[in-house]
Formats: C-alpha cells, structure tokens, sequence
C-alpha cells in the first residue's frame, strides 16, 4: 500500500525540497483546506506532479495568482495546490509576426509591460492584472471592456500546451495565427477552470497598442434610454472600442465609451458621438471608469454576492428593470456594470437569505431568455449557492469529455458545472 | 454521405444584437447579401464566398482575406445546433456569450465534420465600416513586398487585409480577367476601413512604407467598383491558374510572417530543381501562402511530382514554425502530415474529443487523424474498426 509519506516523497523529489510544504489557512478556497503544495519549476515537473498525484488518487487544486479561487463551486475534495508561480517567464515575443508564447505563472501585467516594448499588448483587460496569470486568466474566461472590438480570450489565444492528470503534456495549435490543423484544444482549455488540464503554456495573437485614446461619458434617463443609447451606438459607424452601462440601486445610470484612434480619428469620432446622442450630455470622463468592474470588489466584498450576467444587449433595459425590482423586494443593494456585448457584472449587499433569493430569481429570469448568471464570489455560508446555473443538456458531453481528460476527476472535482 | 444543400433558409435575421441563424445550407455571401441593406456584413470572406456554405465555412473554420482584422468563422459563431453521431440532437454555444460550461462550439467549429453535423448555426454580423479604402503597391520581389509588411505592422498599424502576389500569379491573372495590375515581382493589395479621418491618414503612412521599401507604383482605390477592379485580379487568382498550366495543385500553408523571404527563396529553388512552375498567393497580414504548383497532368509522372512538391512546400512551412493548413483543412489529404505538425501525445489528447463526441467513430472517420485508434485503445498495434471485422467498411 502506498502511504501518505511515499507520495510526499515522490512529490518532494520532483520539485525539490524548498517547493514543497504543508498548506497553511492562507491556502483555503471556499472554505476548503488543502493538505499540501507543490511550486513545480516548469512543465516537465508540472505533468510529473500530476501524474504522481494522479495515481495516488489526490484531488488537485491549480494555482496561478490564486485571485480567482473562490470562483466556481468549492471543490468536493482538495489535497494538493499545484503552483504555477514558477512558470513566470515570457518566452518568446515575436513582435513581427504579433505573437507571444508566454508561461501560464506569468502574470497579466508582467507580460503586457513586455509587449508594450514593441508598442504591443494583449488586447485584454482582466482582473487584477498585478496577481492574476495567463493560466488563471484563461481558465476563468476573463473578459473586459476590450472585449468588445478584440473579442474574448477564446479569439485571442492560438496555442496552448495542457499537463493533463495522467502526466501527458499535450499542445494544440501553434504559433501562427491562422491554422486549423487538428481541433481546437485552446478553445477547449479557455474557461475550462482548469478541469481537463493544467494550462502550462499559451501563444497568444497580439494587437498593436493605439496612438491616442478618448474617454467620454455621458448619462441616460432610465435604463430603456441608455439601452437605446447603447443600440444606436452599435448600429452607428463609430468604431469604439469599449461601451458600457453603469449604476446602482436609486443611482444615476452613467454610460462610458472609449476610443482609439489617431488624433484626427478621434476628433472625428467624438463630433460623431455628439450629434447621435444630441439629447445627452457628453463629456471627459472621471479617472478610472474602466475599472468600473474590478471596484466592484472592493468595500467588504466577502459579504456580498458578485456575479457575471450574460444577456442579449436588446435586453439591457428589461435586465436592469428586473433586476431593480427584485433586489428592491428583498431590500438588497444592487450595483452593476454592463458592457455593450451583453455581458454585465452585479453586485449584491444584503442579508444572506435574501441575497440567496435575489440571485436564485434573476438567474432563472435570464435562462428562461437564453442567458446566464455565474456567481463569482459568495458571502460566506453561501458556499452552498450553485456558482454556474444550468449548462443545458449538452452537460452529458461536457460530462464526457471531462471523462477522456480526467477520469479519475484529480483536478478540480466538483468546480465546474453540472458537478464536474 | 449526408448533403446538407436542402437545408439552405436563413431563419432569423435579428439586427438589434447583431446575430443570424442560418441552416448549414446556406451560401456564405448570401447571409452579407441578406443584412447588406442595413449596413452589416458577415465577416469571414474566403474566396469562394459565392458558392460555399456556412455548415462547410464552419467544418473548416474557413477564413478569408479579411480575417488579419476580423478573425475566422469561429470567432462568428455563437451557436449552434448539432445532430451527434448517435443521433441524438444538442445545442452547443447559444445567442448569448460565454455559456456556462466548455466552448463546445470552439471545439465543434474546424473538426470537419468528424464529431456530428451542424443543423442550425448562429452567426454574428458586423456593422460596415464608414470607409474602405485599398491600396496597390508594386515591388521588385515579394521579399521587398514583405518589408513593406513588417514596417507596416511595427508602426502599429491593423489593416483589414494584406494580400500579396508574385509574379506568375500577376500573369496569371492578367490572362484570365485583365486585372491590369502592375507587371512586377512582388504585388501588394493593403486594405484599410474605418472611421474616414482614420482611414485617410493611415493610408498616407502606409504608402510612405511602400515607397520606402522599393514601391514604384501605387494606387489608391475608393469607390467600391474601382475597390472591386483591385480585388479581381487575386479573387480570381486560382481560377487564373487554368490560363497558364493545364493542370495545377493549390497548397495551403502559413508560415510566420517574417520567414517569408527564406521560404519563398526555398520555394523557387524546389521549382527550378523539379522543373515545375510555382505561383504564390500570401495572406501577407497572417501568414498563410498559397504555393500553387501547375503542372501538365499527360506529362508522364508530373502529377506526381507536383504532389510531391507540394508537401515538400507543406514542410517547409512546418520546419518555419508555421502550419499544415490555414484554411482548406487536414480532410484525408494532409492526415499523415499531422504527424509531423503534432507528436503523438497530442495526436492522442486530440482523439479524446473526438471519443467523447464519437465513441463509435462514426462521422468521417477517415479524415484529419493519421491512424485512427478506437476509443479506450492505447496506442500500438492497429487493431480494425468493428465495421472493419463484420466486412461492413473497408480502410483504403
């Protein structure tokens, strides 16, 4: 029989001894204590830790920046974190062809300063780029205002290299961005919570960082001027970058939009603006309303509810309404932030039971419209609260497919949808 | 064999969130015809846009001239409605973003058809430009036409399209539709759109990066029929093919873009050893060349050796960093290159889609994987499919 200290010692053994130690409260995920961590130092160890605690039957926990942790539902078991902290390393940015092959423990702000020395980035702005990695990033399918003109990680990522549970190290796609040899495993990786591989490496396709950039801003009567806002903005010819909604319970509803451009662009674009939305007044915007979302985290977010909404953008309006009626039935506090392409973060404060009530409601408002509410933090005592909703009947080929790439569920048990 | 050309009405036109539901059926140029009165277009353009088919745009995740700015038939799709190899029917993806669960509509898009049929697709339409302009450079060589692409890409700048030409393939044209292009060596097409004041003054800069790299002549189209004349000559360019060579092979292969200059001096160099003809057509902006071998098939052994050429073009691209294929596909054709794109554990974690999808093997069995192995085989020995053993199926 295998004992605890056998497996320990393979473990140590691989990565080293200063890489490998007993989990401490710090290393919790919703209120799930993990036994021990590993800091393997690149993908050979990362695949051969996998593999070790493949066979001994542990529950693996990935780890990037460990921002996102809490995210999903809290694992059924959790004995190991694995640690890409040590896969830190950008290792190849191939600025003529507007690629980069980057380590998944990079973290999102490490890499874009790298890529900015060509005057280039990763046309993404996820959350807390000064902790987050690439691995976390993509795993969680973080998407932000950039979203809009660039599309999401999923359009953005043309390889990637998968340490699966049985210690394969798999690569799909390659370094060019155009190619469709064999499936498209980054796609599959992308959102994935880590549940059929750990991500150890990704190319990315890069953008060209903008000559000049505009902020305005500008305020809506109620939710169905701002969606209609929004609508003429989208069916117009401006060519902006970013376009989101923002307010709160008994709040003004603000709307930012971002250009870049030349400055002659610019110029341009803002008179255009003008004259589409004659009726409002637009103006320079404060600092920092693209991080609009991001500050939904802050002011003692461990009790309230945060969650992702994904909805048809010509249902802006009848969303918010909704949204405003229920919360203000169960008096709890609302605030949200829209972007034009549908998808929307909310925050909830109030009474446990209450915010259980209000999220179990709208969720089912929007699947009932083809929608999606996916609770990203949980006050604590609502580890209970199903993070992802319904996945639809494909959940029996999500089922399988979690059963070709993990059968023994080592990583990340129970997370995902569906209880994968 | 399963046609899906009766299957052809688009079913839901829904401009408010720029989305289009159509059946695989239909042509690709139709859905832009259908939303063009409005102001919208579909994106991905491939050059057979007139005649092919969403269900196959999304088999092959198809792409186009325009894909450098516009991404490629997945980047379009946002849902779908597939019938599975055991017949049973499931949504993958939907009209919303970012579904709960895996991009099974990522995956489902470029599997040519080996993990079940697509009956309904939702596709995403994007709002025309205020401007399209499209700039004609001619250079000495492509190398100096490639320059002008790096400059063009180090100044920051996207275009919508970049698209170059080499000399035979300029003939080539001008023999089948009197494109009237510049007799040069290396021709560059470079498209811009957006907002007119953007457009304008981009355009300036590209032309001061042709100039500086060897350009000696340049036109500027803007009305769309002068932007059409442009366009004709490399819309036309395979078909052109047929005009100077009795028979010709197209490749599809991407490279980097900076290893253009060696691969295509490597390319001249095979054509001049085999004796065969070579054209290039370059997706300049992402890399993706079409070599196309031309050859005279009543030449006792050339078809041959044209094939031949062709996948030695296709390694070329492989030893550059690049791809087996940008956009036609692996199908039965490239299967054993995979193997030499993709080592076996990929090759293997690959076929654990398709084992989830199609345990039984069923959808096109045949295509993309070099060996096909049985769903919960470890690799080895080849062992025959069941319909192989009952004498059903034959492996050719």
């Amino acid at each position: 029989m295998i004992t605890a200290s056998v497996i320990e010692e393979k473990l140590r053994s691989i990565v080293g001894v200063g890489h490998f130690y007993a989990a401490t409260p710090s290393d919790r995920l919703s209120r799930v204590q993990p036994k021990l961590v590993a800091e393997p130092a690149n993908e050979q160890e990362v695949a051969a830790v996998l593999s070790c605690a493949n066979e001994a039957g542990l529950a693996v926990i990935p780890r990037g920046g460990g921002t996102k942790l809490a995210w999903g539902n809290p694992p059924k078991r959790a004995d190991l974190v694995v640690s890409t902290a040590r896969l830190n390393r950008v290792l190849e940015h191939a600025w003529a062809d507007l690629t980069v092959t980057v380590e998944a423990g990079c973290t999102l702000q490490t890499l874009q300063e790298k890529l900015a020395e060509h005057g280039q980035r990763l046309a993404l702005d996820g959350l807390w780029p000064k902790r987050a990695t690439i691995g976390g990033l993509l795993s969680t399918n973080d998407s932000g205002v950039l979203r809009l003109r660039f599309g999401a990680l999923r359009d953005l990522i043309i390889g990637v290299t998968l340490a699966l549970a049985n210690g394969t190290l798999a690569s799909s796609g390659g370094k060019v961005v155009k190619n469709v040899a064999g499936y498209d495993l980054p796609k599959l990786a992308t959102g994935a919570l880590g549940t059929l591989g750990v991500i150890t490496r990704v190319v990315f396709r890069l953008h060209p960082l903008p000559h000049s950039v505009r902020t305005l801003s500008f305020s809506a009567a109620n939710a169905e001027g701002a969606q209609r806002q929004v609508l003429a903005i989208q069916d117009s010819k401006l060519a902006h970058t970013a376009l989101q909604v923002r307010g709160e319970s008994a709040g003004q509803i603000l709307a930012d939009i971002l250009f870049e451009a030349t400055e002659a662009g610019l110029a341009a674009q803002e008179s255009q603006l003008r004259t589409l939305l004659r009726e409002s007044a637009v103006q320079k915007s404060e600092k920092g309303v693209w991080s609009a979302r991001e500050d939904l985290w802050q002011a003692a977010f461990e009790n309230a509810a945060i969650a992702k909404l994904s909805v048809l953008p010509s249902t802006i309006a009848k969303t918010l309404r909704l949204i405003e009626e229920i919360a203000n039935a169960r008096k709890v506090q609302f605030q949200y932030v829209v972007q034009a392409t549908g998808l929307g973060a909310l925050r909830l404060d109030g009474e446990m039971s209450s915010l259980k009530a209000v999220v179990e409601r709208v969720r089912n408002e929007l699947e009932s419209g083809g929608g999606s509410l996916v609770v990203l933090n949980r006050p604590s005592g609502l580890e209970a609260l199903d993070a992802w909703g319904s996945a639809g009947h494909a959940i029996a080929l999500m089922r399988s497919l979690k059963q070709q790439f993990d059968p023994k569920a080592t990583l990340n048990p129970g997370r995902f949808v569906g209880g994968i | 064999m399963i046609s899906l050309a009766r299957m052809n009405r688009i079913l839901e036109v829904d401009l408010p969130n720029a989305r289009v539901v159509v059946e695989p059926g239909v042509i690709n140029l139709d859905v832009t015809g259908r939303v063009q009165p409005h102001g919208y277009f579909y994106a991905p353009d491939p050059s057979s846009q007139s005649v092919c088919s969403i269900g196959g745009n999304v088999a092959e995740n198809s792409g186009g001239a325009h894909c450098l700015k516009y991404g490629f038939t997945t980047t379009h799709v946002l849902g779908l409605e597939v019938v599975m190899p055991d017949g049973s029917l499931i949504h993958l993806g939907g009209k919303t973003l970012d579904t709960p669960g895996y991009d099974l509509a990522g995956v489902f898009v470029g599997s040519e058809g080996t993990l079940g049929i697509a009956t309904k697709v939702v596709l995403r339409i994007v709002k025309r430009p205020e401007c399209i302009r499209t700039l004609l450079a001619a250079f000495p060589s492509t190398n100096e036409a490639g320059a002008a692409v790096s400059d063009i890409i180090a100044a920051g700048m996207l275009p919508a399209a970049i698209e170059m030409m080499d000399n035979l393939a300029i003939q080539a044209a001008e023999a089948a539709v009197q494109a009237n292009y510049p007799d040069c060596g290396g021709l560059l097409l470079v498209e811009l759109d957006g907002p007119v004041a953007e457009v304008e003054f981009l355009m300036e800069h590209v032309g001061a990066l042709c100039r500086k790299n060897g350009a000696w002549e340049i036109r500027v189209a803007q009305a769309d029929a002068e932007r059409a004349l442009v366009w004709k000559g490399r819309k036309a360019a395979f078909a052109a093919m047929g005009r100077i060579s009795p028979n010709y092979i197209v490749q599809d292969g991407v490279i980097p873009r900076t290893a253009l200059p060696q691969v295509m001096s490597e390319i001249a160099r095979l054509s001049q050893e085999t004796g065969l003809r070579v054209a290039n057509v370059f997706h300049a902006g992402d890399g993706n060349l079409h070599p196309l071998v031309l050859y005279n098939r009543k030449i006792p052994g050339q078809e041959q050796a044209a094939e031949s050429l062709s996948y030695r073009i296709l390694e070329l691209c492989i030893a550059a960093g690049g791809s087996i294929t940008g956009e036609h596909g692996v199908g039965e054709e490239k299967k054993m290159m995979m193997s030499k794109m993709f080592s076996e554990p990929d090759l293997d974690t690959m076929q654990l889609v398709r084992c989830a999808f199609d345990p039984l093997q069923l959808s096109n069995p045949t295509k993309v994987f070099p060996t096909p192995r049985l769903c919960g085989e470890k690799p080895g020995e080849y062992v025959p499919h069941p319909l192989e053993s009952a004498g059903i199926a034959e492996r050719f």
